[in-house]
């Protein structure tokens, strides 16, 4: 390699002149459960080697916006934040209620945000919560506000009897972003790596979502994880000996279990934020639910790696310290496992209803 | 039969090639087998391929892969005889160098199943099948093969264990083929607990949808004492068809065109089966290897896995992993199996070398035995 060319992950390193931070973490997680076998004895096929256990399902009254609702407040009680004081609030999803008509404003102000601030919903499949992050970084780290709000939250869609319908599941993740002195978690850096790699997508007017299936895996997940957590590494001069915990996007159990082998990560790393099992894909809320779920046990100092991926595809790295912060602010909303633990079992006909499924006209 | 021998093997990694064309997969088949046979030129170029008109849609296939590899103006075109299109262009290849109007021939086979997926890729497999009749009420050769399958156990009171024991064979084998898809070994146990696909026809049963290239350099006595690597010469080739549909043969376990291609090929070679060394029989499903055995005339009808068990060390079979683990790139397969047969044949097997390996027969299907072309391969 040149020296330029080994300079150049270092350059792609997003480090913010400012030092940034998660000053409030929250997390939301609807209370009903749909278990996979419950899909598999309507859809038929075996009973065995099913993705997950079972997944969140949102109730009638729920969309991405009264989910994204519940993680904010729940952010800003962790943060002590008086909410005029957000300069963004950014939210990721591929389920916003409206086509055109942003979440984002609603999500403002009902939580009480200043309407002078700026506003706007993201899309990049299961990436768009962990990008509003990034672009929060770069709010905060230049200078231009004091905190901003990044939300990923989803109602994922699955056509009944898809493969995907196992696991499109529903839940939220919201982080307000600051300055790192006052954080309860520091956002050392992040890097992304994103291509034009057609592995999921859904185009406009259609209900259900489309994908390459066994293309979504090598070519797709596994790629753009593995490239965005090396190069992370690589540029930071990082192991994976050197984090407490890692947390992936969860499509499933396999795949985020598989990435972290490969990555060199050992179980006791990802389990603790592995949620998949218990409450599905949650899609753009995925890894940062997962995330929120390591905040709730680590201690200061922790380094935590996340990785999200977003089908379409890319991936961004978070490097994340734990900062002393957090045993103040942890145990000011309900935790992420209490959400996991609040679960009203349904049947399939229940899930149908509860998701418009059954066409009344 | 005249002498025709191969000169170049070139092989690319049977994979999930989801990064590569049909023209970048072949011409790093081409050049490998540019670069064995040394200096050979071929004048003419035969392509074995069934799906890059419908799953890649791209027609004219010759041409494009001939202009991609640096071959330019050399004569060439497609054979497709379903998923033994990779045999059927083998066959063009040695045809035409027996003609005498070429020296050498070369004859390239690739598939891109990956380039689709799902129901549209299982529909344009389908079409291998009699479309008017089979196809379109549904059926897809997964299916086509449970019936079999079913029936095969039906009639001869067979248990599904019978049909496990080339699979677990077929995956021991692979580990030492490294071009092969899967390098993890099975049990018998695994095989029976495997999800059923199409009942009873499970995941064991069945070849997976793979892409690969496979390149072949044909040439006559002339250029023969040139050849740098030990001569595999060609001593028999053979065609036979039987109904396209399963529901016009008298009995669809039969796999009369097997027994009839497998006995002329034999016939042109003069050799009987007990002078075989290797044996590469068509694995796309357990049933149709048990019927291909049954067929040649190693074991009487019903009786394929109890042969299996009692004469297994006699005879190896799936050197290299078959369609199973090697993995099966459909059109392409059976040019697989003649280029694996004729390593073993060189003596360039690496650790999956048969012992004394002199003579092979390999049998290649389209269909359930619809078209089915059988080589046997003899050696030094």
């Amino acid at each position: 390699m040149t020296p330029s060319q080994e300079n150049e992950k270092e350059n792609l390193l997003l480090k913010p002149r400012v030092p940034v931070g998660i000053v409030g973490y929250g997390a939301y997680i609807p209370q009903y459960r749909l278990p996979a076998t419950e899909i598999a004895r309507i859809w038929g096929g075996s009973e065995e080697g099913l993705p997950v256990k079972e997944k969140s399902v949102p109730g009638l009254d729920e969309d991405t916006v009264t989910m994204s609702i519940e993680a904010a407040r729940n952010a800003l009680k962790r943060g002590g934040i008086d909410p005029q004081l957000l300069r963004a609030v950014w939210v990721g999803s591929e389920s916003h209620p409206y086509a055109v008509k942003p979440s984002a404003t609603i999500v403002a102000e009902a939580i009480g945000a200043s309407p002078h601030i700026q506003a706007a919903d993201l899309e990049f499949a299961c990436k768009a919560g962990s990008e509003a992050m990034v672009a929060a970084m770069g709010l905060i780290g230049s200078g231009m506000g004091e905190y901003a709000l990044a939300i990923g939250a989803d109602t994922a869609q699955a056509r009944p009897g898809d493969a995907l319908e196992f696991t499109a599941a529903a839940g939220a993740a919201a982080f307000i972003i600051g300055t790192a002195d006052e954080a309860c978690a520091e956002i050392i850096s992040a890097y992304s790596f994103v291509t034009d790699t057609p592995d999921f997508w859904r185009r406009a007017y259609q209900h259900y979502p489309e994908h390459g299936q066994r293309f979504t895996g090598e070519p797709a997940y596994f790629k753009h994880v593995t490239t965005a957590a090396r190069n992370l590494m690589e540029a930071s001069g990082l192991g994976a000996s050197d984090f407490a915990y890692a947390v992936f996007h969860q499509p499933n159990t396999k795949f985020p279990r598989r990435v972290a082998k490969q990555l060199g990560f050992k179980d006791e790393q990802i389990q603790p934020g592995l949620l998949s099992p218990m409450i599905g894909n949650t899609y753009a809320g995925a890894s940062l639910i997962g995330l929120t779920a390591l905040f709730d046990i680590a201690k200061p100092g922790d380094r935590i790696l996340m990785v999200s991926y977003g089908s379409g595809a890319g991936s961004d790295a978070l490097d994340i310290r734990v900062t002393k912060q957090i045993d103040l602010c942890r145990d000011r909303a309900l935790k992420t496992a209490e959400y996991i633990a609040r679960r009203v079992e349904i049947d399939y006909a229940t899930y149908a209803r509860y998701r418009g499924k059954l066409a009344l006209h | 039969m005249g002498d025709v021998y191969i000169a170049g093997i070139g092989l690319t990694p049977v994979r999930e090639h989801w990064d590569q064309s049909l023209a970048n997969l072949s011409t790093r088949a081409i050049l490998n087998a540019l670069k064995d046979a040394g200096g050979v030129k071929p004048q003419a170029f035969y392509v074995g391929n069934l799906l890059a008109s419908t799953v890649s849609r791209q027609t004219n296939l010759g041409t494009l892969l001939v202009y991609n590899a640096g071959l330019e103006y050399l004569e060439t075109f497609t054979a497709e005889a379903g998923e033994a299109s990779g045999a059927a262009a083998f066959r063009m290849g040695v045809l035409a160098v027996l003609s005498g109007y070429v020296n050498a021939a070369m004859v390239v086979a690739v598939e891109k199943a990956t380039d689709m997926v799902g129901p549209m890729l299982d529909d344009r497999i389908a079409q291998v099948m009699d479309y008017d009749f089979e196809a379109v009420s549904g059926l897809t050769p997964y299916g086509q093969a449970a019936l079999l399958m079913r029936r095969y156990m039906d009639v001869y009171s067979v248990p599904h264990e019978a049909f496990g024991t080339l699979p677990v064979r077929a995956h021991t084998r692979a580990i030492g083929n490294p071009n092969a898809m899967f390098h993890r070994s099975i049990t018998i146990e695994q095989y029976l607990q495997a999800p059923i696909l199409t009942d009873p026809l499970n995941l064991y049963d069945a070849a997976p949808y793979v892409d690969g290239a496979v390149a072949i350099i044909l040439i006559n006595e002339n250029i023969a004492s040139h050849s740098q690597h030990p001569l595999v010469r060609v001593a028999g080739s053979s065609v036979a068809t039987d109904a396209m549909a399963l529901h016009d043969r008298p009995d669809p376990l039969a796999f009369s065109a097997a027994r009839l291609s497998c006995h002329k090929a034999m016939d042109e070679a003069g050799l009987n089966l007990q002078e075989i060394d290797v044996f590469e029989p068509w694995d796309a499903f357990s049933i149709y290897a048990l019927l291909s055995i049954e067929a040649c005339g190693l074991a009487a009808p019903g009786e394929g896995s109890l042969w299996l068990k009692d004469h297994s060390e006699e005879l190896p079979m799936l050197t290299m992993g078959g369609n199973k683990a090697r993995g099966f790139p459909l059109g392409a397969a059976s040019l697989y199996q003649i280029a694996e047969a004729s390593l073993q044949l060189r003596g360039q097997a690496g650790a999956n070398q048969v012992p004394d390996a002199h003579t092979a027969l390999v049998q290649s299907m389209g269909g359930p035995a619809s078209t089915v072309i059988t080589h046997v391969l003899t050696g030094k």
